[in-house]
């Protein structure tokens, strides 16, 4: 071990040490002061966010090209931690109220952080395995760590059930590409498929693979356990696995087909291309019926599973795989910020046992809690893809790769559904700007303060997304 | 390719008819004298009660996990243990991280009480 593959895996390396220090200091924390558990999570993510920044211009290969640190890599890692630090915003208050409060939520979300980022990291098929791992197992835990509810219980068992099986794929794949090209890395993988040996074997193997991470993003058909975890789970855990499991899924899927498997680009092009109509249209239809706030948010992360997965579609173009990566970077940062701020208003309206979820709680809001409703304006508003919020911009970006790369039908069952989404999402809107309610929230300085932020950098960026995405544009694959 | 195979098969095959003959000469030939003690699950062991899926303590499951945890341990050690030698010192070092984040899960079995029965 050199000092260049200890530089590789540092900032990921700092966080495992504090996530396992803070696993033994949590059992001296009193149980009525977990609250120092999450600030001490908090400080571990910022330390291991600000070692992330350093790393930026920094390309090498690591641990005997296990790992790869590139552009990539850094954009995608400061995105996980970034949604770790407002994952834990959302729960202070959320599991005290809720009565959840233990030192463990803070520890499994560290260590589900660092599997995201390992996961972003991975230049071996064995290490993807490994960080998907790594990344599940404490979300398993967290989705049922609301013990006495039987929702939490159900979404718990649900997730890891299907989640188990959905790892079982990918094995399996990697089993087969190994099968055909002799090596798990992904620099062997391409090297062994450009020779012309490309088998029937290795395009099954990276169909399996792909249906794996199809499991773990959300993507239509494989989308099932998707509203029944989503709302069965707490909501501040809900909101940290949509984000952070959809980064890393993406990232990963992005490092695996673009470097290793750009031979089965003819195969894989076309399923990637209905994969991602059929989740477009089928998450925004079904939401259209839910009148459950948290199963529409979840078929809306279905959706948007979708819209993500266009960036992939052209990714065997050499010329418009560079915009195409970066404007699902583009997209993924949009969706973390939105949909943290859409789950932070949940929170603010949600009450014991699973009261305060319908959309009908709504009405009234815009009159008694102008602010919280004009937030929840700004956060449907960029799910929509409408001005002056990022998912216009990430929209737009999407949509022009995507043309750009000669699928305009795409595009169009794009712009379609989007056009559907407008009624579910507006919904919310009317409800509470029309109807006359009496709602409640709970007022917690951090979840206000979340909300906010989100809200301001969902706006403010969208007026100036240039350096994003030229930040994004910047986000280049290497191969070592 | 495929052809090299083919003694596989062949010998799938034959164990096949091997098992086949061996159960169908028995059924035949044997003599069949029926009694309540030959159709227990176990013939010579304690009687069995209640049903098969019956609910178990959770504290079995623990125990099952914290087993699964140390007997990792050992099968990663031998191996290391056999090349010990020619790893040197960074192996040492590498078995002792090893052996920390392991403790780390130990101590903090220990000191939410899993180790306890009751």
């Amino acid at each position: 071990m050199t000092q260049l593959d200890f530089q590789t895996l540092l900032p990921l390396t700092i966080l495992t040490v504090w996530a396992c220090v803070l696993l033994i200091v949590d059992l001296f924390i009193p149980k009525n002061r977990k609250g120092i558990t999450a600030v001490l999570a908090a400080l571990g993510l910022a330390v291991t966010l600000s070692f992330t920044i350093l790393q930026i211009g920094r390309e090498n290969s690591g641990y005997s090209g296990m790992v790869v640190l590139d552009g990539f890599s850094t954009f995608v890692n400061a995105l996980i931690l970034v949604s770790g630090l407002l994952g834990i915003a959302l729960a202070y208050g959320y599991v005290k109220r809720m009565g959840l409060e233990r030192g463990e939520y803070y520890t499994l979300l560290l260590f589900s952080v660092v599997g995201m980022m390992l996961m972003a990291q991975a230049a071996d098929l064995i290490v993807v395995f490994i960080a998907l791992e790594l990344l599940s197992i404490p979300l398993y835990v967290l989705a049922a760590f609301s013990r006495t509810s039987a929702e939490s219980e159900e979404a718990g068992i649900k997730y890891f059930l299907l989640g188990a099986f959905a790892t079982g794929f990918v094995v399996y794949g990697t089993a087969l590409v190994f099968g055909a090209t002799g090596t798990t890395s992904l620099v062997g993988i391409v090297g062994s498929a450009s020779n012309g040996t490309s088998s029937l074997l290795l395009t099954i193997g990276a169909a399996l693979i792909l249906v794996g991470f199809g499991f773990k993003v959300a993507a239509v058909p494989f989308h099932m356990w998707t509203p029944d975890v989503y709302q069965g789970a707490p909501t501040s855990v809900t909101a940290f696995m949509a984000a952070g499991a959809k980064i890393a899924g993406f990232a990963a899927l992005l490092r695996v087909f673009a470097t290793a498997f750009p031979t089965l680009a003819t195969d894989l092009t076309d399923i990637l291309w209905a994969l991602s109509a059929v989740t477009m249209i089928l998450g925004n239809v079904v939401a259209i019926s839910q009148t459950n706030i948290k199963r529409m948010l979840a078929y809306s992360s279905i959706a948007h599973a979708g819209y993500i997965l266009m960036a992939f579609v052209p990714y065997g173009n050499k010329d418009i795989m560079p915009i195409s990566i970066a404007a699902g970077l583009f997209y993924l940062v949009s969706y973390v910020f939105t949909n943290f701020g859409a789950w932070g208003v949940v929170i603010a309206l949600e009450k014991s046992e699973g009261k305060g979820l319908e959309i009908g709680d709504y009405a009234g809001l815009g009159r008694k809690y102008p602010a919280l409703a004009a937030a929840m304006t700004v956060f449907m508003l960029s799910l929509i893809g409408l001005p002056p919020t990022l998912g216009l911009v990430g929209k737009f970006y999407l949509f022009r790769a995507v043309i750009a790369g000669g699928y305009t039908g795409l595009a169009i069952i794009g712009v379609v559904t989007s056009l559907v989404s407008a009624y579910y999402y507006l919904r919310v809107v009317v409800t509470m700007y029309m109807k006359d309610g009496e709602p409640t929230t709970e007022r917690e300085p951090m979840l206000d303060f979340t909300t906010a932020f989100t809200a301001i950098v969902t706006v403010v960026v969208s007026l100036v997304p240039q350096w994003l995405f030229l930040l994004a544009s910047n986000a280049v694959l290497k191969l070592f | 390719m495929l052809l090299e195979y083919i003694a596989i098969a062949v010998m799938i095959a034959v164990a096949t008819l091997i098992a086949f003959i061996a159960i169908g000469l028995g059924e035949l030939l044997g003599p069949k004298k029926k009694s309540e003690a030959k159709s227990m699950p176990y013939e010579s062991g304690m009687n069995p009660y209640g049903e098969g899926t019956r609910r178990m303590p959770v504290r079995f499951y623990l125990v099952a996990v914290l087993f699964i945890l140390f007997d990792i341990e050992v099968v990663f050690f031998l191996p290391w243990a056999i090349v010990f030698r020619q790893l040197g010192i960074f192996g040492l070092i590498e078995m002792i991280i090893f052996i920390v984040i392991l403790l780390v899960g130990y101590v903090y079995a220990w000191k939410k009480g899993a180790l306890e029965w009751e």
